[in-house]
């Protein structure tokens, strides 16, 4: 069985008009670990409701979702799930409960009634992981946006969480922060095996990713390498995304006449091809 | 502007007072600040005044920042010593109008002047000193014998801490709705009382959505984070009682004893 599971998931949010159609309609995913997963969607396809069934903030109106084994409907689990699958969210004010960076970064393995002292550890390594030890004592109001989600993040690994599931971590903050962000995120993936699930709307985000989900209306219509999905470009446009720059120039360009790879993703191999 | 208010006005720092037990600093302000309305005289005022100074040099905080927490009580206290040197009787100083300055007037008035700037600078050390997160984790800590009684102990702190790590969010945030509404035409300085009210409601709405917005937001994170209430809760800043609180406290049951002793004698003779 894979480290996450989803079996027919589907979501309706409780209150709504029975006639809408629910958030989530019938997703299967599984996630190995150690992979690097982006979800790309538009806005309303349901990508942050699916971000939230991964650790118990919502449970499924219908189907079944596991994480390393543990059902996420089972309350026994609830604890164990939520310190396996840590979560970063979309406001980076938001989700930072103190009002100090260390002590907002031990607020998880508090909860979780870790001794202080091995709290302490964690704290340090968790900072030193995202690159933060400088800003321990800092007030969180102080710090940037893209600062407050490595914040955000060192607050998840201190839970010695295996996977990070990221909501649209970087549609609040500014280029530097989001490039940052990414980097930090990328390295914690390669170097700390951690398993990443990002959900994103930025295309070029998830060039990096192992695979590309996209989901569209609640339900996951294409999976790929982004190699595999990004060359697909009409069909990605025809659902409202985007493609990365880069692999759109090349499918103009092909379409145009011109012979040209059809793998393009990134500014690097769009210049290579040209050049030839 | 806006923004440059602080509440939680903590002043990091590693001196004597920043390490002590903030459960031992609060029940020793306690003390401290009882026995100001205890004591009378120039000898036990002179040796309370002589240790805030001493307290405040220990502290390592700069002059300038004590003296800031004094500033917004300036006209109460020039009011109290007007009023105590204009309506004591004795030697007459110096007549206005109907008001009599006296001799006995002035110190009276000098004297809970100086209390009241005692007042403020010492419990201001117990702010500046003590992180808020600290101050709140003595407060949950002092308050938990009254559990019992139903009294919320971990819930009381958890807010105050949740507030003092949004309020200069809010602030932050105030400032940019209010920028928003001058942009739009909103003039917040001009007419008269009721215009003025009335036009701090296109701030207060907004405020108070992204405020709910936020916190149900919050609330998420924390649940993301296993937050399950104050049950098998640890903390990473245990606090404990150390050397330095004896000493602390030691020092100061003598040096109160000795001024609350030579308050009476000398009230006696």
């Amino acid at each position: 069985m894979a480290f996450i599971e989803i079996e027919n998931l589907v979501h309706r949010y409780e209150g709504r008009d029975e006639s809408e159609p629910p958030a989530l309609k019938g997703v299967n995913i599984s996630v190995e670990e150690g992979e690097f997963l982006a979800i790309v969607g538009t806005n309303g396809s349901g990508k942050s409701t699916l971000a939230k069934h991964l650790n118990a903030i919502l449970l499924p109106t219908a189907g079944r979702v596991t994480v390393d084994g543990r059902n996420t409907a089972d309350p026994a689990e609830l604890w164990e799930i939520r310190k396996t699958v840590g979560m970063v969210f979309q406001n980076p004010d938001n989700q930072i409960i103190a009002a100090i960076v260390e002590d907002d970064v031990a607020f998880g393995p508090e909860n979780l009634g870790v001794p202080p002292e091995e709290i302490r550890q964690r704290v340090k390594d968790a900072l030193a992981s995202v690159r933060m030890e400088k800003y321990r004592d800092f007030a969180p109001h102080l710090l940037s946006g893209g600062q407050k989600q490595r914040i955000a993040i060192a607050g998840a690994l201190a839970m010695q969480t295996r996977c990070l599931v990221l909501d649209e971590p970087t549609s609040m903050l500014d280029p530097v922060g989001r490039r940052s962000l990414m980097e930090t995120v990328k390295r914690l993936h390669r170097e700390q095996g951690i398993t990443v699930i990002l959900i994103t709307h930025f295309m070029e985000e998830a060039i990096g990713a192992d695979r590309v989900i996209v989901l569209s209306k609640g339900q996951a219509v294409m999976e790929g390498t982004p190699r595999e999905v990004y060359c697909r470009e009409q069909e990605m446009k025809s659902l409202g995304l985007e493609v990365p720059l880069a692999a759109e120039v090349a499918a103009r360009l092909r379409r145009n006449g011109l012979k040209f790879p059809e793998d393009i993703m990134t500014d690097e191999e769009l210049a290579v091809a040209l050049c030839q | 502007m806006i923004s440059d208010i602080t509440i939680g006005q903590f002043f990091p720092g590693q001196s004597v007072l920043h390490r002590m037990d903030p459960r031992v600093k609060i029940v020793l302000m306690f003390f401290f600040l009882v026995s100001l309305f205890l004591i009378d005289g120039p000898v036990p005022y002179g040796a309370l005044t002589l240790l805030t100074i001493i307290l405040g040099a220990l502290s390592g905080i700069p002059a300038k920042i004590i003296i800031r927490s004094v500033k917004p009580l300036w006209w109460i206290l020039l009011f109290t010593f007007l009023i105590h040197f204009a309506s004591m009787p004795g030697r007459v100083v110096a007549q206005v109008w109907i008001f009599q300055f006296t001799e006995e007037g002035f110190w009276r008035g000098f004297f809970i002047s100086l209390r009241l700037v005692l007042l403020i600078v010492l419990s201001s050390y117990l702010t500046l000193t003590t992180s808020p997160l600290m101050l709140t984790d003595a407060l949950e800590r002092l308050l938990k014998p009254l559990k019992c009684i139903g009294v919320p102990a971990h819930e009381l702190a958890m807010m105050m801490t949740i507030a003092l790590r949004f309020v200069p969010t809010l602030l932050q945030e105030t400032d940019k709705i209010m920028k928003a509404q001058q942009s739009r035409g909103v003039d917040f300085s001009s007419g008269n009382m009721l215009t003025q009210l009335r036009n701090i409601i296109p701030i207060l709405i907004p405020l108070f959505i992204s405020a709910f917005r936020r916190a149900d937001e919050l609330a998420m994170a924390m649940e993301a984070r296993c937050y399950h209430g104050g049950e098998g809760r640890t903390r990473m800043k245990a606090l404990a009682v150390s050397g330095v609180d004896y000493g602390a406290v030691a020092l100061s049951v003598i040096f109160l004893g000795a001024v609350m002793g030579a308050s009476f004698f000398l009230k006696q003779s």
